[in-house]
């Protein structure tokens, strides 16, 4: 009797509670990497600090946000948008960066063109696939992920051949840049990437109504009046920029967004997107920058963030899977 | 109002409904009856353009359901489908406020809170109003699924088996509710039914499906008879008036 008390009072339970925490705690985080050992020189601290710091911030943001949107999209909990092939391509163009334009050029290239090339290849890329194959009336999003899959094998043997014949210090140039990492960021990047991050978060928050109905299943949403492959394709478009940017940002990340999502709809549920969402962001922060302050001062541990957070997040993966089963 | 003419769905060779024209323009109740496979749930979604339509044309008021906006549509017919499977992890209510989307796009003012509320207790929600989807029977979730499709308020209101796990209690309060939103609301319902019973002491006209084509069509008792309930489901059955409710049962 009592748990049927308790479980009809978590219904009206306030989701508030929770997110006020995951502020306070993503700001904590954020405070904390800023200020620790600094010892007041703050004139050489923030100007290297700060840059890294938005970097984490955005990165996290845009992570989380695809992979929730994704997520309500397939139906499926277990999914990331890594499965759509960009990041593959990512892998494939920096490959073939190397490959072709050499060492030299490769440790020097971080730079806006590189950035913007890249960055538009994959966008291209993911609406030419996804956008075409919509818009001929696939109705089956699986058949559409599946092609998308079959194309990121492909990208990703394409670049393991190249990588072959890579002169191997050149590979190690490249291999730095297959994993993400914050360390090497630059600063005039993060204005654009800012602004294509902001307008597309700008864009899902008219959509979250949608996106919630569409959560409902695809002939109910037809039901109630939203069209479910317009969103659809909106969404994956909306998606695939967000990706981009944050992969050509820092390099591509495959499992976290499956952590934080998770980690999101059990604090907080999937009754609102813009709840789960901003859930979900906010955790991204707190792990991104929390980790990397862990790592950077406390351990003194220069692997790359990235790693740890994609064996962390893998793990979560199983844990959900052997848990849940496939669902 | 509902019209189709001649629609058609075909999955490879077979015409799982074939060129079925019909028209409802009055309020009242019309229950869909016929064996399993004949097309009936197909049909429903033609209209509710939840599937695409093959040949011939759907209306609602009027309006092509290919053609008219989506959300145009949404607020002129609801459809309960056979199944419902959801993502979202949402209550009792939740899941009815989302009924209103068509007419609040996603915020909620106190008038349709007052529907859903409406809903709520018109279905015997109210014990379980704050309760999430997952936790209850399948006839709870099932009153919650009707309930959102009511609180959608349309003029149209299509059902597919909207008994199916339903106590018998819970099923004639349901036919209730639908003689009553038919009679003072003066809705226009399509419902498919299994138990013969039901349609007969509850719908106005039964239109009755075999292998895709309407084989019968016609005021509840001229439809339950003998001889007709026997031609569409292959089954010899006793059709009795017991206490003026036509009756109709299985012969062992
Ligand atoms: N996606 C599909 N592909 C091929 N055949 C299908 C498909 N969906 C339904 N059918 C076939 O269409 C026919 C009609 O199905 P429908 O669901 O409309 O039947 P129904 O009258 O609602 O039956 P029930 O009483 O069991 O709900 C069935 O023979 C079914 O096997
Ligand atoms: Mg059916």
């Amino acid at each position: 009797m009592a748990d049927v008390a308790a479980s009809q009072r978590r219904g009206e339970l306030g989701t508030a509670r929770p997110l006020i925490l995951l502020a306070l705690l993503a700001l904590s985080c954020c405070a904390i990497f800023l200020t620790i050992g600094a010892q007041g020189n703050w004139s050489f601290v923030l100007p290297i600090r700060a840059p890294k710091l938005v970097a984490m911030i955005l990165v996290g943001h845009a992570i989380a946000f695809s992979t929730v949107v994704f997520q309500t999209l397939s139906g499926n909990r277990i999914l990331t948008p890594s499965i759509m092939g960009v990041d593959a391509l990512y892998g494939l163009i920096q490959t073939l960066t190397v490959f072709f334009a050499g060492m030299l050029f490769a440790a020097n290239s971080n730079s806006m063109t590189l950035f913007l090339v890249q960055t538009m290849a994959m966008i291209g890329f993911a609406l030419a696939l996804y956008g075409t194959l919509l818009g001929r009336g696939a109705r089956d999003l699986y058949k559409l992920l599946l092609i998308g899959v079959i194309v990121g094998v492909l990208f990703r043997s394409l670049s393991g051949f190249l990588q072959r014949l890579i002169d191997p210090n050149a590979f190690v140039v490249l291999q730095d840049r297959l994993y993400a990492s914050f360390n090497t960021v630059e600063t005039e990047l993060l204005t654009v990437a800012a602004i294509l991050i902001g307008l597309v978060t700008l864009a899902f928050w008219r959509l979250l109504p949608q996106l919630d109905v569409l959560a409902l299943g695809r002939d109910t949403a037809t039901s109630l009046g939203v069209d479910p492959v317009a969103l659809m394709r909106l969404s994956l478009g909306l998606i695939a920029v967000l990706v981009s940017v944050s992969t050509a940002l820092v390099g591509p990340v495959t499992f976290f967004g499956l952590l934080v999502a998770s980690l999101a709809v059990s604090l907080v549920g999937s009754r609102r997107h813009a709840e789960t969402l901003l859930a979900a962001s906010l955790i991204a922060v707190i792990c991104l920058v929390g980790g990397q302050t862990l790592l950077e001062r406390l351990l003194h541990f220069d692997t790359a963030l990235g790693i740890v957070i994609e064996f962390v997040g893998g793990l979560v993966f199983l844990a959900i899977v052997l848990k849940r089963g496939i669902r | 109002m509902i019209e189709a003419s001649a629609l058609t769905k075909l999955y490879g060779d077979s015409r799982v409904v074939d060129r079925v024209s019909l028209t409802l323009d009055q309020p009242g109740v019309t229950a869909i009856i016929g064996p399993n496979g004949a097309g009936k749930s197909t049909l429903l979604s033609m209209i509710a353009r939840l599937l695409p339509i093959d040949k011939g044309r759907a209306f609602i008021d009027g309006l092509d359901v290919t053609r008219t906006k989506g959300s145009e549509l949404a607020r002129r017919i609801a459809v309960l489908k056979q199944e419902n499977g959801l993502l979202a992890r949402l209550t009792v209510r939740d899941l009815i406020g989302f009924g209103r989307f068509p007419h609040s796009r996603g915020r909620l003012t106190a008038a349709d809170r007052a529907k859903v509320d409406e809903a709520i207790s018109f279905l015997d929600l109210t014990p379980l109003s704050d309760r999430f989807l997952d936790e209850l029977s399948g006839g709870q979730r099932q009153r919650a699924f009707v309930a959102m499709v009511l609180a959608q308020d349309t003029p149209a209101i299509l059902l597919d088996e909207p008994l199916n796990n339903l106590d018998i209690r819970h099923a004639v309060a349901m036919m209730r509710l639908v003689r009553k939103a038919a009679d003072d609301l003066g809705k226009i319902i399509v419902v498919v039914l299994h138990d013969i019973n039901f349609a007969s002491c509850y719908a106005d006209r039964i239109i009755a499906m075999q292998e895709g084509r309407i084989v019968v069509d016609g005021p509840a008792a001229a439809v339950v008879t003998e001889e007709t309930v026997e031609a569409v489901f292959g089954l010899p059955v006793m059709v009795r008036e017991i206490e003026g409710q036509r009756t109709c049962l299985f012969r062992r």
